[in-house]
């Protein structure tokens, strides 16, 4: 009985170990084969919103490619979550799909934390329908907030396209959000709901996909989400011109780009922390390879990149910030 | 004259009877095969989601933003750090905690109290846990986002139920054999160990097993220790950082491109590969032991 004990375990942690260390070897050996001018040291730690996520991997992809001997990892916290690290010192860089808010400023200051905001991309929320709405041709910012805003038609917050607008059908129109944890609920809130209760009869998820099959499966429904679950699933949705005061803008790279889809389009950010960028060269490296390279990333990713000297100019403030 | 057993009414009653008896033959035989149809189901998606996308390559490279690139090699290999982690060290202070319990300590009002804990810890939401890892191990241990602090904070999370566990198998050896066997002149410690503890075996590892299949698959716990999910090195000690797979396969099945869909079925298909390996395993030590009784 014994020996079977010490024969098992052993066998299973010899296994474990065996894996862990071929793996590990592996890793080192792909690594010595690049080389390239100034080979740094050290890890970056990066965290924040789920937006910026697929940017920040693909950048960190590349990055490490170039540089095997820096460890980049990046977290999906969430942008709150985010920030909660980033203000006690315990994070490097900070995704962000909003600018930091007063509290964490002050939570920043009160840690002696200093840091640098920078733009990295443009997402555009993008207001979508059924395929087989035929009626909705573009919709005014006080339109959407009669849609979305708790009581803005009626008290139990049942809202038909009648209500919205003359001639549209006596139906009931089905909502569909990202949950309050994200970024995105986060912009929408503040642009258009103004901080009002968003609908209660809205139904809310953190996966944007199933924000997708909801309105892809609902004549009546509508939805919003980041602009690059609209591009995916542009022959399944009908995605909806915005009017905020200068008439109806659909979205699309050249509009969120120069500003004209207000006021549903949004900055992406990502927060440096000026010690890390003082201290580790790691960090200011990975910083400025941000800068230089994000246009391409963003867009592989399905984001909108900023034009060109605004990244030029970021990356003036960046060399500046190393003195 | 009344007869003491009417045959007649005896056959009227049977049928009766005997319908009754298919009712509920049909009925828990509807609830197994539930939740078998939902399970074949499940892999029945993920299977042909997952084929053509799960290869070698898929087990050797690191994430990407490119799908056909994308792989797991990381978050395999931290799922293996992190269980050999967990593994140890929650069997170790749970089966410790039942052995303390159930064979050491008098019933009192301070056993009880313990009792009332360790059970009332086992419906506590993981992401408390989480909480009180980034706490007390990554801040307060100054630990961070290493494998230690999360292997810590995973053994607490599942320490409750194999405690639990543990002691009903305790429980469950009966006591002719403590007693034969200090009848033999054993001392306490001679018997819960040659005598207790195998008989017990089986049971602790039937409640184990699911203790740490939990622990694999759980992800709420390491977001709040802020576990990230990129990663393109593996940990070399346990003060590394790290990813585990469930996190990965959530980041993956979020992703608007579609592909990402298939990559994330791939993950799950790894995942399970390794359960089921994790699994038979512990049942085949069990089965070892089980053969003595």
């Amino acid at each position: 009985m014994k020996n079977w004990k010490v024969v098992a375990l052993s066998t299973m942690f010899s296994g474990v170990l065996a894996f862990t260390t071929a793996c590990g070897g592996n890793a080192t050996n792909e690594g010595e084969k690049n080389g390239s001018s100034q080979q740094l040291q050290g890890d970056v730690k990066m965290d924040g919103s789920s937006t910026v996520f697929p940017i920040m991997e693909a950048t960190a992809e590349e990055y490490m490619a170039e540089q095997p001997g820096v460890k980049v990892s990046v977290g999906v916290s969430g942008t709150g979550g985010g920030f909660e690290k980033f203000t006690k010192g315990e994070t490097d860089f900070s995704n962000a799909s909003r600018p930091i808010k007063d509290e964490e400023k002050q939570a920043a200051q009160k840690n002696g934390i200093e840091y640098q905001e920078f733009k990295i991309a443009y997402d555009g929320l993008s207001v979508v329908v059924n395929k087989e709405n035929t009626w909705v041709d573009h919709l005014t910012v006080d339109e959407l907030k009669k849609i979305w805003t708790s009581g803005a038609v009626s008290g139990n917050d049942k809202v038909k396209w009648s209500d919205i607008r003359k001639g549209w059908p006596d139906e009931e129109i089905k909502l569909f959000s990202p949950g309050h944890d994200s970024g995105t609920f986060d912009y929408f809130d503040e642009v258009i709901l103004n901080k009002q209760p968003i609908n209660k009869n809205a139904q809310l998820s953190e996966d944007d996909n199933v924000l997708v099959k909801g309105v892809e499966g609902d004549k009546n429904a509508i939805g919003y989400f980041g602009f690059a679950y609209y591009v995916e699933n542009k022959n399944k949705l009908k995605v909806v011109p915005i009017d905020g005061g200068n008439g109806p803008v659909e979205p699309t790279h050249e509009t969120i780009r120069s500003g004209e889809y207000k006021p549903l389009s949004r900055p992406l950010f990502t927060y440096v922390n000026l010690k890390s960028l003082k201290e580790k060269p790691q960090v200011y490296d990975f910083a400025k390879y941000i800068l230089e390279n994000g246009a391409k990333f963003s867009e592989d990713v399905g984001y909108v990149a900023l034009p060109k000297d605004e990244y030029t100019q970021q990356l003036k403030t960046l060399e500046g910030l190393k003195k | 004259m009344k007869r003491l057993v009417d045959h007649s009414e005896v056959i009227q009653h049977m049928n009766g009877r005997l319908v009754k008896n298919n009712i509920f033959k049909l009925l828990f035989f509807f609830a197994t095969v539930f939740g078998l149809i939902i399970l074949v189901v499940l892999l029945y998606r993920v299977f042909t989601q997952a084929t053509g996308w799960l290869n070698i390559d898929f087990l050797q490279n690191f994430p990407s933003r490119i799908p056909e690139r994308a792989g797991i090699k990381a978050a395999l290999v931290g799922s293996i750090w992190l269980m050999a982690m967990v593994a140890p060290l929650s069997l170790f202070l749970g089966v410790g905690t039942a052995i303390y319990l159930e064979e050491y300590a008098k019933k009192s009002r301070f056993t009880d109290f313990i009792q009332t804990n360790i059970s009332n810890l086992a419906g506590v939401p993981s992401i408390v846990f989480g909480l009180l890892g980034l706490t007390v191990f990554a801040r307060g241990m100054e630990l961070g986002r290493s494998v230690l602090a999360a292997g810590l904070t995973m053994s607490l999370l599942v320490l409750p139920v194999i405690v639990v566990a543990s002691q009903e198998a305790l429980r469950a050896v009966p006591n002719q054999l403590r007693e034969a066997s200090y009848g033999m002149g054993a001392t306490k410690w001679q018997t819960i160990y040659r005598v207790v503890l195998p008989a017990a075996v089986p049971g602790i590892l039937t409640g184990s097993i699911l203790a740490l299949s939990r622990a694999i698959g759980e992800t709420a716990p390491l977001i709040v220790l802020g576990i990230p999910t990129f990663i393109a090195y593996l940990p070399k000690s346990v003060f590394d950082t790290f990813t585990v797979m469930p996190m990965q396969i959530y980041n993956w099945t979020g992703r608007p491109q579609e592909e990402f869909q298939h990559v994330a079925a791939a993950g799950i298909v790894v995942l399970l590969v390794l359960l089921v390996m994790l699994n038979s395993i512990a049942i085949w030590i069990r089965n070892k032991f089980q053969k003595r009784f």
